[in-house]
């Protein structure tokens, strides 16, 4: 069977762990737990979590990743980390032992990643694994119990799971309380001060209004609809709370996912180049290494993005050219210092801002397309006029930039109770047959009718769903 | 410097977790509900009509989709390329590369693939009969075909099959056996002023004890650390014995006839197959003896094979009466109603010769007189209804219980009206 042992592991892993230090790199202690592909499969399912909640959606993911692997049209990853203390990686059995090192130094990174970048700070990964184990049994605990049923449980977490990515985005901002959010809007009321006040008419107080609900438009729809339909049963409202916990936890991921996989991949490159591996393990780790962080073509690969990204960032500071030198000055740090307080201070969509360059695009040769009847077409490249666009439209995309914005704008829409949703068009329409299927689910957790304001192809329409089901008109 | 710690692989762990047996049986209920639902659509599909059963077919699963809010079609993303890009190149198709930009590409394309499943046909119509029931035969005075029928219970053995083991008077052996044991222990306690020796209780039990299949490792131990473990033993185990049974089934036969004519075109022909292919497969589903004739006829009829009836088209005139005397001819030849129940359904765009309609409307009466339930089906796709003859309103003067006929109007009333054909004859009994 397998070719190495534990000791082996443990041997490559005293030898990894030093060039961690090296590095510099500052990790939690670390877990390694060997799995077979049944249970790589099933740590897929379920996000990595080791005691996760039951719900369909999870046995349909597992169907669909085992039919893939299956039939070989995906592999199976080599690492599965999970941000907690310690963190808990997972490692196929049926690996070679060249892959077993790869993956450890890949691990060490994402380690590294979780315990310093800021999006991950509200996480708490110290209680990461019981927490998940305490949603599990307070699920189970709803399924089980007599006058609730697994039933009504899954009607509430399908329509909770669908609007889960629908809340706020940056967790490092802090949300305000409704004493604050008053105050500010008073302060907001106010005339801005103006030095030629005497010539000037004075301007109008518009008083705020502060019995609307909510007072300001409100990202946070699990939350919002937990706290204020009062005809939500405690065990509804701790799902949504369930829920909606589970979602905080793995949008740091979502925000982080180029930046997070480049560290990783630029860890472990730098750590298998640095451990020397014996001449066939080294040859395998080149190929390994390739098929990771190839492109996409047509796509994006994270792994390869971030990756250039990293590498071009160290040598910047490490190895400014002459150009560079006359446009930003002599950098004022080294390489590995500036890629650990990046590492820290960033996430996707800042990370490419700043550091995503023309040469690099040019290099890499990114394009924007745009659909053009059943057909993509490239729309921009990235030449002198069109790396721009093609940067901002790949900003754009990443992280939760893929999730559109909806915002609750009123609860009591008409005085009728109607929950108004403002969806927030930045040129991308919604997708009219999830928008609708969405909706009900607002309408089914809400239970009262449900609206949302959008654009579709050009005009302002209103998405309804009350009890007589749904319907869009647009609006003058 | 960090702390690792690696867990080595545990067989035992593995193959006695599956984590998520759970949620794949109730992700693949919500398959079969989603199936259910849509039925009527399914079953219309052209591809699924006429084949055969063991066929595997593409279903369209609705129902089981996560819906969220998500971008459209007219959301741009950004690629990467060869080096070679320009302008105005084709990249791909919007559909199934468009969905978002590059990062979540290869989920989102296999997740638009999976909405579709694999069932074979068979798998198809269980799910489609599972809550419909054949009326109830009549019986006739001679039961000629026996049909096998299995799972008839007889009595318990000692030995069999693990799926049959009766673990309730498993369990009641043990105790029984148990409290025995006691006694005979305390017996001999009272004999012997020494302790019980437990080796007199090995001795005792004999063979090597199986354990439960549920019985882990740590709760072996655990018991181990009781005073006195008493397990299983061969002679507790009790199976239940099952024996195959012949079963006498009344004789039934379907005559299914069908209307082949040229004002027949494609569009109809098609609904009045997709109508018997139902019936048929029915039949066949809930009964192992039936027996199924096709007729098909124009200006003539001739029984026709399985293959034919649904494959071959025709052309000609139309009387009807043909095809209901060659049902006839049929019935009086073999199919002696006194000894079997007839079923029979006629399909036809009720495009008559006014000639016909007396002999035919004559010929329909007999039928029904001989028929345990006899339909007539009219094939009149949307639209066509108005200046064309109906068959309909010369049958509203047939009055006979167990005559009844269905309006299809498109592919979807097919299913509506299989079930009211159905429903007709329970109301009789």
């Amino acid at each position: 069977m397998a070719s190495w042992t534990l000791d082996d592991l443990a041997y490559w892993d005293a030898k990894i762990r030093e060039q961690v230090d090296a590095l510099g790199l500052d990790c939690y202690p670390q877990e390694f737990e060997l799995c077979n592909h049944n249970d790589m499969l099933a740590y897929m399912a379920y996000s990595g979590i080791p005691s996760h909640y039951p719900h369909w959606s999870y046995g349909k993911s597992f169907e669909k990743l085992k039919t893939l692997y299956e039939y070989g049209m995906s592999g199976l990853p080599y690492e599965m980390v999970i941000n907690s203390i310690p963190a808990l990686a997972y490692l196929m059995r049926d690996n070679s032992l060249c892959l077993h090192i790869l993956t450890i130094a890949h691990v060490y990174g994402h380690n590294d990643f979780f315990k310093n970048n800021f999006t991950f700070k509200s996480t708490r990964a110290e209680f990461t694994i019981g927490t998940f184990k305490a949603h599990a049994s307070r699920v189970r605990s709803y399924m089980e119990d007599p006058s609730i049923g697994a039933d009504k449980v899954e009607n509430i977490l399908d329509a909770a799971h669908a609007l889960s990515l629908q809340r706020r985005r940056n967790l490092a901002v802090k949300k305000l309380s409704p004493h604050e959010e008053r105050e500010q809007l008073r302060a907001n009321a106010l005339p801005p001060h103006d030095p030629f006040k005497s010539v000037h008419r004075r301007p109008d107080y518009v008083e705020p209004d502060l019995q609307k609900v909510p007072l300001s438009p409100e990202p946070d729809l699990l939350l919002f609809i937990r706290d204020h339909n009062p005809y939500l049963a405690n065990w509804e409202r701790d799902l949504l709370t369930i829920v909606d916990e589970e979602s905080r936890y793995f949008i740091p991921q979502i925000e982080t996912k180029i930046m997070n996989e480049g560290w990783a991949s630029w860890v472990h490159r730098e750590i298998m180049n640095a451990i020397e591996l014996p001449q066939e393990l080294h040859l395998e780790f080149l190929v390994r290494h390739n098929q990771v962080v190839r492109p996409t073509p047509g796509g994006i690969n994270p792994y390869h993005l971030g990756l250039k990204l990293w590498t071009d960032l160290k040598r910047r500071y490490d190895e400014p050219t002459r150009d560079e030198i006359r446009e930003n000055g002599q950098p004022n740090k080294d390489g590995m210092a500036k890629l650990l307080e990046v590492r820290e201070t960033d996430r996707d969509q800042s990370f490419l801002r700043r550091f995503l360059t023309e040469e690099l695009m040019r290099e890499m040769d990114l394009f924007e397309y745009e659909p053009k009847g059943d057909d993509l077409v490239i729309s921009k490249v990235a030449d002198e006029e069109g790396w721009r666009g093609v940067k901002e439209q790949l900003i754009r995309g990443v992280g939760m930039g893929s999730i559109p914005v909806i915002r609750i704008e009123d609860a009591d829409f008409g005085h009728k109770r109607t929950l108004y949703l403002v969806h927030d068009h930045d040129g991308r329409d919604l997708q009219l047959e999830n928008a609708e299927k969405t909706l009900a689910y607002v309408y089914r957790l809400w239970g009262r009718e449900a609206v949302i304001e959008t654009t579709l192809s050009g005009k302002r329409t209103l998405l309804t769903f009350n009890d007589r089901g749904f319907s869009a008109k647009s609006l003058k | 410097m960090v702390d690792t710690i690696f867990r080595p692989f545990r067989q035992s762990e593995a193959e006695r977790s599956d984590r998520s047996a759970g949620d794949r049986l109730r992700h693949r209920q919500k398959i079969r509900e989603s199936i259910r639902e849509n039925i009527a659509d399914i079953i219309a599909e052209e591809s699924i009509i006429g084949k055969s059963r063991d066929r595997v077919i593409k279903v369209p699963i609705r129902g089981i989709r996560e819906y969220r809010f998500v971008y459209g079609d007219n959301a741009p993303g950004v690629g990467q390329g060869n080096g070679d890009s320009q302008p105005g190149q084709v990249v791909g198709k919007s559909q199934q590369d468009g969905e978002g930009a590059g990062t979540e590409k290869a989920g989102d394309k296999a997740g638009v693939d999976y909405y579709e499943t694999d069932v074979t046909l068979e798998d198809l119509i269980d799910i489609m009969f599972e809550d419909l029931d054949l009326p109830d035969l009549e019986r006739k005075a001679l039961r000629q075909l026996e049909a096998p029928r299995t799972s008839k219970r007889r009595g318990y053995r000692q030995v069999g099959i693990r799926i049959r083991l009766d673990k309730h008077r498993t369990v009641k052996s043990r105790i029984k056996r148990k409290f025995s044991a006691d006694r005979r222990r305390r017996n001999a306690a009272a004999a012997d002023a020494a302790a019980a020796d437990p080796t007199a209780l090995t001795a005792l039990e004999g063979e090597e004890p199986i354990e439960l299949e549920n019985e882990i490792e740590e709760g072996a131990l655990e018991t181990r650390a009781l005073p006195r473990r008493f397990p299983f033993h061969t002679d507790d185990l009790v199976y239940r014995h099952v024996t195959t049974q012949m079963r006498k089934e009344s004789n039934a036969v379907v005559i299914c006839i069908m209307d082949t004519s040229g004002s027949m075109d494609t569009m109809k022909k098609y609904l009045a197959r997709s109508f018997f292919f139902l019936l048929y497969q029915f039949i066949a589903t809930k009964y192992r003896s039936v027996e199924i004739v096709f007729v098909s006829h124009h200006t003539e009829a001739t029984e026709v094979s399985e293959d034919e009836f649904f494959h071959k088209g025709e052309s000609g005139g139309t009387f009807i009466s043909s095809g209901y005397q060659k049902a006839l001819d049929i019935i009086a030849e073999r199919y002696h109603p006194s000894l079997w129940n007839v079923y029979a359904f006629h399909c036809s765009d009720g495009d008559n010769f006014d000639s016909d309609n007396t002999a035919a409307l004559k010929a329909a009466h007999e039928l029904a007189d001989i028929c345990n339930l006899f339909g007539y089906g009219e094939i009149k796709p949307l639209g066509s209804r108005y200046y064309e003859s109906s068959m309909l309103n010369i049958f509203r003067r047939l009055d006979a219980e167990n005559f009844q006929t269905v309006l299809i109007e498109r592919k979807k009333d097919i299913w509506p009206s299989f079930k009211a054909f159905l429903a007709k004859d329970k109301q009789q009994d």
